[in-house]
């Protein structure tokens, strides 16, 4: 029987990634702003087989509300296995360029909040010598585009960010892994165009899933984003920046 | 990434919009649109009730949470974009099944609602909507309404049947049937002919909880609705409850016209008619295939090219229905345009709830032909007289083809109905069988 703690739990992705350890009979702890969202999802994994499903209501921008919650999660459910963080805002870009107070927004709740809420974890972690962190960043962190690069630049910070905390926690058997999905078929994607390369919440769920399972370190889904991005950081900036990305 | 179409992709529409609803407690306000909406979920029925020419289309599928479930009694609470898949995934392993199911079982819970979908135990356990013990409806001014037998029960029955034109369904609460085993006993016999078909069904009625006869619309003379007759109880002495497996074929391109001609159709035919070798045969079978056998390949309608496939499903009220159906086959049979999936059932007596269900007693007979253009248009035509003139009635699932008159006549109560129908919802079906809501 595994603990987990999601915060972000009423995003497409997270709630098929619960499925799973609903199945499985574990216990979960929902972290999300939206007390009856909270609830269709609780009342979900619970039919689904979740031994115990408790929700907890937070804007991860109450900073000073990070240490209760974590402290409410580990009373609930007893020392955490397993910690997913699924949040994250994608405004518009364009919008982006013309209001500071919204890119800064982006960093709070993408970054920063993040780093906040993983810093007492990874301690924790550490000196239990046991737990797995899985958090949700994006192929879009890979290189900056001008399309998209307020958020992109909000993800790459939690890909290095977890990079070093990998690094660091390794030694102490704590799997930190670093998911990097492509765009997906979610109400934060619902007004773009769904092209080919679009993926199901379902299949992405999933990957992240077993790569909780498997203590997978840097996770691309679906998984060809691996080598798309590899050739998108490989082009030289100087006709990068020429190009329409 | 989805095309909104029907199954039979004909007609072809256009949607000014379509609006994918992620949460139940989260509908936007349906009548500050300037177009009519209407509800679609896995565009599974063949027509046009699932579409919204020039509309707003709500695509339910991302409701997909279960609600609660429960194990003792046997019902289940699901919000409205959950799939007969996904609840047979649930329930199965537990020991319950679906009360009611269809052909295929990638339709939503809310779709076997509006449709008030019926199977091969119609005779035995009537419609989906017989099961249903409430749900929840949501108006375009906003206001939700829990629907039961006993609250806002006009609502109740007008929206099981009502093709989605009476508001949103949000959730559905409904009664499972408790199961021993996911196996079917089921014994294949094969009939010579309609009079044939006709002694087996009524000896079956009792005995078997599903039955269904498959018919060869090519054979002439003698033979003329030749067949095999399929029936069928849950087993009770091999303890299984393993789902359905998750591994489906696709069909990757759509088929050039010309690979389902009547040659390739007669043929295909004659050698499923000969499959059955002896007269009878009994088989121990996993659900899956007895219910669902064209679920394994995903998007069998592709075989039918771009211009899609007409449906056909009439039932015909007892009386002259022997020679009814007669006629109707030897008019298919002439006009050499058989299809794969000419089945062929009695539906029992039992009422149906919904007061635009399609089910009634009588035999019903399915069919689906190729879209080719008027030579279609005229053999769906001389069918609809033949069926017309029985008192019969077309279910509006499958339905491209009935003409307001018919509508009006065989679903007696749509006036009744009409008044339930949201100010603000409509569907393509709805428009074409009220003369735009003028009739």
């Amino acid at each position: 029987m595994t603990n987990v703690l999601i915060v972000g739990a009423t995003s497409a992705i997270a709630q098929e990634v619960a499925k799973h350890f609903a199945a499985a009979g574990d216990h979960l702890f929902l972290v999300g702003r939206n007390k009856e969202k909270l609830a269709a999802v609780a009342e979900d994994l619970q039919v689904r087989g979740a031994r115990r499903v408790e929700t907890f209501v937070l804007d991860v921008n109450e900073f000073d509300r990070h240490q209760e919650m974590l402290e409410a999660a580990e009373s609930a459910l007893g020392p955490l296995d397993v910690v997913l963080i699924a949040h994250g805002i994608m405004p518009d870009q364009k919008q982006l360029e013309q209001d500071v107070d919204l890119a800064l927004e982006v960093y709070r709740t993408n970054t920063l909040s993040v780093i906040s809420i993983l810093t007492p974890i990874a301690n924790l972690f550490e000196r239990r010598g046991r737990g797995t962190i899985a958090v949700i960043s994006s192929v879009a962190g890979d290189r900056g585009r001008q399309s998209n690069y307020v958020y992109g630049s909000s993800k790459a910070a939690l890909t290095a960010f977890t990079s070093g905390l990998r690094n660091r926690l390794s030694r102490a058997g704590v799997q930190v892994i670093t998911i990097k999905p492509g765009p997906v078929d979610t109400p934060m994607t619902a007004h773009m165009r769904k092209g080919l390369l679009m993926a199901s919440p379902e299949k992405v769920g999933r990957d992240i899933y077993q790569a909780i399972l498997k203590g997978k370190d840097v996770v691309y889904t679906p998984w060809f984003w691996r080598y798309i991005m590899c050739v998108i950081v490989h082009i030289p900036e100087r006709i990068f920046k020429r190009m329409n990305l | 990434m989805r095309t909104y179409e029907s199954w039979g992709r004909f007609p072809k529409v256009r949607h000014r919009q379509v609006i994918p609803l992620y949460w139940r407690t989260e509908v936007p306000r349906l009548d500050a649109f300037e177009r009519p909406v209407l509800p679609h979920g896995m565009g599974r029925s063949y027509g046009d009730v699932c579409l919204n020419d020039d509309g707003i289309l709500l695509d339910t599928t991302p409701l997909d949470r279960f609600i609660a479930f429960d194990e003792e009694k046997g019902i289940l609470r699901c919000e409205a974009g959950v799939t007969l898949d996904r609840i047979l995934d649930l329930v199965v392993p537990r020991g319950w099944f679906l009360p009611v199911t269809p052909g295929t079982k990638y339709i939503t819970v809310a779709g076997a609602v509006a449709n008030d979908v019926h199977g091969k135990n119609h005779h035995h356990g009537g419609t989906f909507g017989r099961y249903v013990t409430r749900f929840e409806l949501v108006r375009s001014d906003g206001s939700r309404l829990i629907c039961s037998p006993e609250e806002n029960a006009d609502l109740f029955r007008a929206t099981i049947g009502g093709l989605g034109l009476t508001g949103v369904i949000t959730w559905v609460e409904f009664r499972l049937k408790p199961i021993a085993s996911a196996y079917i006993e089921e014994e294949l016999i094969r009939f010579e002919n309609l009079d044939e078909f006709f002694e087996i069904s009524a000896e079956s009625d009792v005995d078997f909880e599903y039955t269904v006869a498959w018919v060869d619309c090519l054979a002439q003379g003698d033979h003329l609705g030749r067949g095999i007759f399929m029936r069928g109880n849950h087993a009770t002495g091999y303890p299984v409850l393993t789902p359905g497996s998750k591994r489906r074929l696709g069909v990757p391109v759509d088929f050039p016209e010309f690979v389902l001609n009547s040659f390739s159709m007669r043929v295909f035919n004659t050698l499923y008619y000969h499959r059955l070798r002896e007269k009878k045969a009994r088989r121990l079978v996993h659900y899956e295939p007895f219910f669902y056998p064209l679920d394994a390949i995903r998007n069998w309608n592709r075989i039918y090219g771009k211009r899609g496939m007409l449906q056909f499903q009439c039932a015909v009220p007892y009386g002259d229905h022997k020679e009814v159906i007669r006629a109707i086959i030897e008019r298919i049979a002439r006009s050499r345009r058989a299809s794969f999936l000419a089945v062929l059932k009695e539906f029992g007596d039992v009422p149906s709830p919904g007061l635009m269900s399609f089910p009634r007693p009588g035999v019903t007979l399915t069919l689906d032909f190729p879209y080719d253009g008027l030579p279609t248009m005229h053999l769906f035509d001389d069918l609809h007289a033949l069926v017309r003139e029985a008192g019969g009635a077309f279910y509006p699932a499958k339905d491209t083809h009935m003409t307001p008159e018919e509508f009006q006549r065989s679903y007696p109560r749509w006036k009744e109905f009409s008044r339930f129908v949201d100010p603000h919802f409509s569907s393509s079906f709805w428009r074409r069988v009220t003369r735009g809501g003028e009739a």
